[in-house]
C-alpha cells in the first residue's frame, strides 16, 4: 500500500511529530489562560485558596510546557530539514510570520514562564500576575503567527513567482496577514485549545472530588473551567463552522471531500450527515442528509450551488492543461537573471501548480497522454473516508463538549458538585479534546493532499534531496525517542495529580508550589 | 526604505547578531549542562547547578529558534540547503535540544538517585552533542560543503555525516566546545557560592586557555591549510537572488583576502583572544562577573573572525564552487528583507528590555542553603 519512498518518510514523520507537538500546544494554550484568570481572582480577592489554585496547575503547566518546547524545535527546522524545496521555494512567505513569531511571541512567552515559576518571593502580587498573563498572552500570539503560516499554505494570497529566482515571492504582507483562512483558524484552533485547557482542569477537579481531597481548590477550579469552557467550545463550533465557510471559498475539493460529495449540489444543498462513501462508484451510500444546511455553511447563501467531487476533478484536468505552456516555458527560461513571463502565458502560469502534478506520474510532463493527465487530475481528491469521518466524530465531540460544560455550568452555578455521575463523566472525558484537536489536523493537513501549497505546488515536489535511509533513521529515532517522553510525562503528571496542591492549611505550607524537594512525604 | 544592497548587508550582520546572542544566552546554558556532571558531585550541589539555569533557559533557547526562523525568512535558500544537508548532524542537535528541557524539568520529578544520575547526564549530552555540532558545521563551512543545483534550483547533496566529522571540522567543533564551556563556567562562578562555582572556575580558566590554544590551531589551518572562496570578477549586488550565475575559484589562504583588504577586521581575532586571556585571569582571580563579561566579549570575537573571514559566502560549495552561496544571491525579496527589518527594529529592543529586567528580578547566587529550606521555588 505503501511506497517507502522519501515523500511518503517525510510525510509520516511530519505528521506524527507535528500531531505529538499538538499534544501539548492546545493544553499550553487553555491552561496559561487558566492560570491568569484564577491568579487575576487571587489579586483581586487576595484569597491565598487561589494562589494555591495557580501554583498547583502551573506545575502541571510547567511539565506539559517543557514537552512543548522540546517538540516545537522540531517543528521549526523539519522544513529545512525534510522540506528543502518547500523552504527555497517559499520561505520568502513563509519564514516571515515563523521569524515573527520567535521575535514577538515566543520570545515573551519562554522569557517570563521562568519567571511566574521562580518568581512568586521575588516580584509584588500585580507584577506576577503581569508576568503570567505575558506568558498567556504569548502563547497565544505564538499560535496566531503559526497559523498565519498554515493559512498560508491552505490558501496562498499576497504572493507571486519570480521566474528569474524560480521561487514565489511576497507582494502583499496584509495580504497574508489578512488571509481569512487564518482568521477563522486562529479562533477555531485557540478556541479548541481552551476547551483542552478547561476539560483538563474540570476533569483532574472532579477526580479531586470524587475522592473528597482538595475539595475547596477543586470546587473553585471546576467553576471556573466550567463557565470558561463552555465559552470556548461554543467559540470553537461557531467559528469551526465560518472555518467551514472559508473552506468552501478557498478550498473546495476539501469541503466536497469531508461531504462526500460526488456531485455538485444544486442549491440549496443539503448536508450528509450520515453515510458510507464509496471510493469505487464515486457514490455515498445510506445517506441521511438536511437540506439546505451544506447551503448556509459553505456559501453562506441558498442560492448559490455547491461543487462535488467530478466537477472539481475536471476543472483541475482543464487547468493541468493550461499550465503546460507556462511549465515548457519555465524549463527553458526560467532561472535566467532577466527572465520575463510574456504577456500571453500569464494566465498559463497560475495554472504551472497543476500541471507539476503530473511529475508524479513521468517527469517530463509536456509529453504526457490524455490518460496521464486524467490520471494527475483525480489525484486532486483527497482521502474521502478519512475525511468524511473525520470531520464528523469532530462536530459531534464539539457538541458534546457544549453540552457537558453547560451541565457543569448549571450545577456549579447551583453549586451543586456532588452528582457522581456527572463527575464521572468529566473525569472520563478527559482525552476527547485531544482526539477532537487531532481530527480537525486531519481534516486540514490530510484534506489539502496533494498540496504542501493549495494549487501551486504539489507536497511530493516539497521534499528534500536526501537518501530515503536518512529518513527511516530518523523517523525511527523520533518514534522511539518521542514514544519514551510521551510515557514519563504522563507519569509524571499522574503522579503530581496524585500529589496534589499544596494548601496553604496543611502545616509544610511555605507558599511555595509544589516542591520537588526528594521528601519522602510527597508521594502517597 | 533601503536599497537592495544595503538590505542584504544588513542582513548579513542581523545573522551575525543573531548569532552572538544564541552563543552569549544559550551558550552558557550549553557550557553549565556540559560541566554539570563535573563541577557538580552531589545532588544538592546538581540542584545548584540546574537551578542557575533553571528560569532562563527557556527564553534563551529563543535565540537559536529565531537564528533558524531568521535564516528561513532572510536567507531561504540558506536554510534549505544547510538543514537538509546536514540532515543526520541536524537530528543529533535535535535530540540534544529535545533532552534539554525535558532533563531540566524531569530530573527533580522524582526523589531515586537512579534516576537523576540518568538525567544528569542526559543533560550532559543534551549541552556538549549540539556544542560540538556547531563548530564541526562551521569548519565544514570554512571548507566548503558538497551541494549543486539544478536549473530549478533544487539543491542535492552528495555528502554524509561521515563527511562531516573530518580533522578540521573536529578541530572547530572542540573551539565550539571549549568556548561555550568557558561561557558555562563564567555564568556559574557568578550564580553559585562554595564548591560548585570554585571547580566551575577551575574548569573555566582550563577552557579559556583551550581556547586560545585551538583558535591559534584552527587559524593557522584556515591561513595555510583550507582552500578559502573568492567572487571572480563583479557581482550584481542587486541582483535577482539566484546562485548560478557567478563564478568562484579557490585559493589557499583566501579566507583571508578581507582581512588583508579590511585590517580593521583583525579587532574580532584580538577581541577572541583578549577576551579569553582576560576571562583566565578573570576565573584566576575569582572575579566571576568579569569572567562573564570577557568570556562573552570572546564568544563574540570569534562568531564574528568566522563571518569576517567568509563574507559574503555564506555557504560555499566545494563541488560547485560558483554555485555557492553569498550575501548577494541567496537571500529573501527586497519586500520581505524590509518588513523583516522593521520587525526586528520594533521587537527585538522590547525583547532586550524585558529580558534584561527579568535577569534583574532573578539576580543573586542560587545556594545550596536556599535550595534546602526550599524558600522559593527550585527545580
Amino acid at each position: 500500500m505503501f511506497e517507502f519512498d522519501v515523500v511518503t518518510l517525510s510525510r509520516l514523520q511530519f505528521a506524527l511529530t507535528a500531531m505529538y507537538h499538538f499534544l501539548f500546544v492546545p493544553l499550553t494554550l487553555g491552561l496559561a489562560l487558566l492560570l491568569a484568570i484564577m491568579e487575576s481572582v487571587y489579586v483581586m480577592t487576595g484569597r491565598v485558596v487561589w494562589r494555591d489554585a495557580t501554583q498547583f496547575w502551573g506545575t502541571l503547566f510547567g511539565i506539559n510546557f517543557a514537552m512543548g518546547v522540546a517538540t516545537g524545535v522540531t517543528m521549526e527546522f523539519q522544513f529545512g530539514t525534510n522540506w528543502a524545496y518547500y523552504s527555497h521555494y517559499v520561505g520568502d512567505i513563509f519564514g516571515a510570520p515563523l521569524a515573527i513569531e520567535g521575535l514577538m511571541a515566543f520570545f515573551l512567552e519562554a522569557t517570563f514562564v521562568g519567571l511566574f515559576f521562580f518568581g512568586w518571593k521575588r516580584l509584588s502580587k500585580v507584577q506576577h500576575l503581569v508576568v503570567t498573563w505575558l506568558v498567556a498572552l504569548g502563547a497565544n500570539f505564538s499560535a496566531l503567527w503559526i497559523l498565519v503560516a498554515n493559512a498560508w499554505m491552505q490558501n496562498p494570497v499576497g504572493a507571486a513567482f519570480n521566474p528569474q529566482t524560480m521561487r514565489m515571492e511576497l507582494t502583499s504582507f496584509s495580504e497574508v496577514l489578512f488571509n481569512p483562512v487564518a482568521q477563522s483558524k486562529f479562533v477555531h484552533t485557540v478556541s479548541a485549545g481552551y476547551v483542552t485547557g478547561a476539560m483538563f482542569v474540570m476533569s483532574i477537579a472532579a477526580y479531586f472530588i470524587l475522592n473528597r481531597r482538595h475539595v475547596d481548590i477543586a470546587r473553585r477550579s471546576l467553576t471556573v473551567a466550567a463557565s470558561f469552557g463552555l465559552a470556548s467550545a461554543l467559540s470553537v463550533v461557531v467559528l469551526g463552522d465560518e472555518s467551514g465557510y472559508t473552506a468552501g471559498e478557498n478550498q473546495k475539493m476539501k469541503i466536497a471531500a469531508i461531504e462526500a460529495m460526488w456531485e455538485t449540489e444544486p442549491p440549496p444543498a443539503s448536508f450528509t450527515v450520515f453515510g458510507f462513501p464509496d471510493l469505487k462508484s464515486e457514490t455515498t451510500k445510506d445517506e441521511i442528509r438536511i437540506p439546505y444546511l451544506l447551503g448556509l455553511i459553505a456559501t453562506r447563501s441558498l442560492d448559490k450551488p455547491v461543487e462535488g467531487v467530478k466537477a472539481l476533478v475536471e476543472r483541475a484536468e482543464t487547468r493541468i492543461r493550461n499550465g503546460m505552456a507556462g511549465y515548457q516555458w519555465l524549463a527553458k527560461e526560467g532561472g535566467h537573471p532577466n527572465a520575463v513571463v510574456p504577456p500571453e502565458l500569464d494566465a498559463s502560469m497560475r495554472d504551472v501548480g497543476h500541471s507539476l502534478l503530473v511529475k508524479r506520474i513521468r517527469p517530463d510532463i509536456e509529453n504526457a497522454t490524455d490518460a496521464q493527465i486524467h490520471e494527475a487530475a483525480m489525484s486532486t481528491i483527497p482521502d474521502v473516508p478519512v475525511l468524511f469521518w473525520s470531520f464528523r466524530i469532530m462536530v459531534a465531540l464539539g457538541f458534546y463538549f457544549i453540552a457537558l460544560f453547560a451541565v457543569a455550568f448549571y450545577l456549579s452555578s447551583r453549586r451543586r458538585f456532588g452528582k457522581p455521575w456527572f463527575l464521572r463523566m468529566t473525569m472520563y472525558s478527559l482525552p476527547l479534546p485531544w482526539v477532537a484537536a487531532e481530527l480537525g489536523w486531519i481534516v486540514a493537513e490530510y484534506g489539502r493532499q496533494p498540496w504542501i501549497i493549495d494549487a501551486t505546488m504539489p507536497t511530493f515536489l516539497g521534499v528534500s534531496n536526501i537518501p530515503a535511509s536518512n529518513v527511516a533513521a530518523s523517523l525511527a529515532a523520533f518514534v522511539l525517542f518521542y514514544s519514551a517522553l510521551a510515557i514519563i510525562d504522563v507519569a509524571l503528571i499522574v503522579k503530581y495529580v496524585r500529589i496534589g496542591p499544596r494548601e496553604e492549611a496543611q502545616p509544610q505550607s511555605s507558599g511555595a508550589p509544589v516542591l520537588p524537594a526528594p521528601a519522602p512525604a510527597q508521594t502517597r | 526604505m533601503f536599497d537592495y544592497m544595503t538590505l542584504r548587508f544588513i542582513w548579513w550582520a542581523i545573522l551575525g547578531v543573531l548569532l552572538v546572542g544564541f552563543a552569549v544566552m544559550d551558550g552558557f546554558d550549553l557550557g553549565v549542562a556540559m560541566l554539570h556532571p563535573f563541577v557538580a558531585r552531589n545532588d544538592a550541589q546538581r540542584r545548584v547547578s540546574l537551578n542557575t539555569i533553571g528560569p532562563v533557559w527557556e527564553g534563551n533557547q529563543v535565540w537559536f529558534i529565531l537564528g533558524g526562523g531568521a535564516a528561513f525568512a532572510a536567507w531561504p535558500p540558506l536554510y534549505a540547503v544547510s538543514f537538509s544537508g546536514f540532515y543526520l548532524a541536524m537530528l543529533l542537535v535535535l535530540i540534544g535540544l529535545i533532552l534539554r528541557p525535558v532533563a531540566i524539568t524531569f530530573r527533580d520529578k522524582r526523589s531515586e538517585s537512579g534516576w537523576r544520575e540518568t538525567w544528569d547526564w542526559l543533560f550532559f549530552v543534551s549541552g556538549f552533542v549540539p556544542a560540538l555540532i556547531f563548530g564541526v558545521a562551521f569548519g565544514n563551512l570554512l571548507q566548503g560543503v558538497p551541494f549543486h543545483f539544478d536549473q530549478a534550483l533544487r539543491a542535492t547533496y552528495e555528502g554524509g555525516l561521515l563527511g562531516l566529522l573530518n580533522p578540521f571540522a573536529l578541530l572547530c567543533g572542540l573551539v565550539s566546545v571549549a568556548m561555550l564551556a568557558m561561557q558555562g563556567a563564567a555564568w556559574l562562578s557568578v550564580k553559585s557560592e562554595g564548591e560548585v562555582s570554585v571547580r566551575a572556575r577551575r574548569y573555566g580558566a582550563l577552557a579559556a586557555i583551550l581556547l586560545v590554544l585551538l583558535i591559534s590551531a584552527a587559524g593557522l589551518w584556515t591561513m595555510l591549510g583550507v582552500e578559502g572562496f573568492r567572487i571572480d570578477g563583479v557581482i550584481d549586488h542587486a541582483g535577482p537572488s539566484n546562485p548560478l550565475a557567478k563564478s568562484v575559484t579557490r585559493e589557499a589562504g583566501a579566507w583571508l583576502d578581507n582581512y588583508r583588504a579590511y585590517p580593521w577586521m583583525i579587532a574580532a581575532p584580538a577581541l577572541a583572544y583578549a577576551g579569553a586571556l582576560v576571562a583566565a585571569l578573570a576565573f584566576a582571580f575569582s572575579a566571576g562577573r568579569i569572567a562573564f563579561l570577557a568570556s562573552s566579549l570572546s564568544v563574540a570575537g570569534v562568531a564574528t573572525m568566522a563571518g569576517f573571514s567568509m563574507f559574503p559566502f555564506l555557504l560555499p560549495s566545494s563541488t560547485h564552487p560558483g554555485q555557492s552561496l553569498t550575501v548577494w544571491d541567496a537571500s529573501s525579496s527586497k519586500a520581505t528583507l524590509s518588513l523583516m527589518l522593521i520587525v526586528v527594529i520594533v521587537f527585538l529592543p522590547i525583547v532586550l528590555a524585558y529580558t534584561s529586567w527579568v535577569y534583574y528580578v532573578l539576580r543573586g547566587a542560587v545556594t545550596e542553603a536556599a535550595i534546602r529550606r526550599g524558600d522559593d521555588y527550585y527545580y
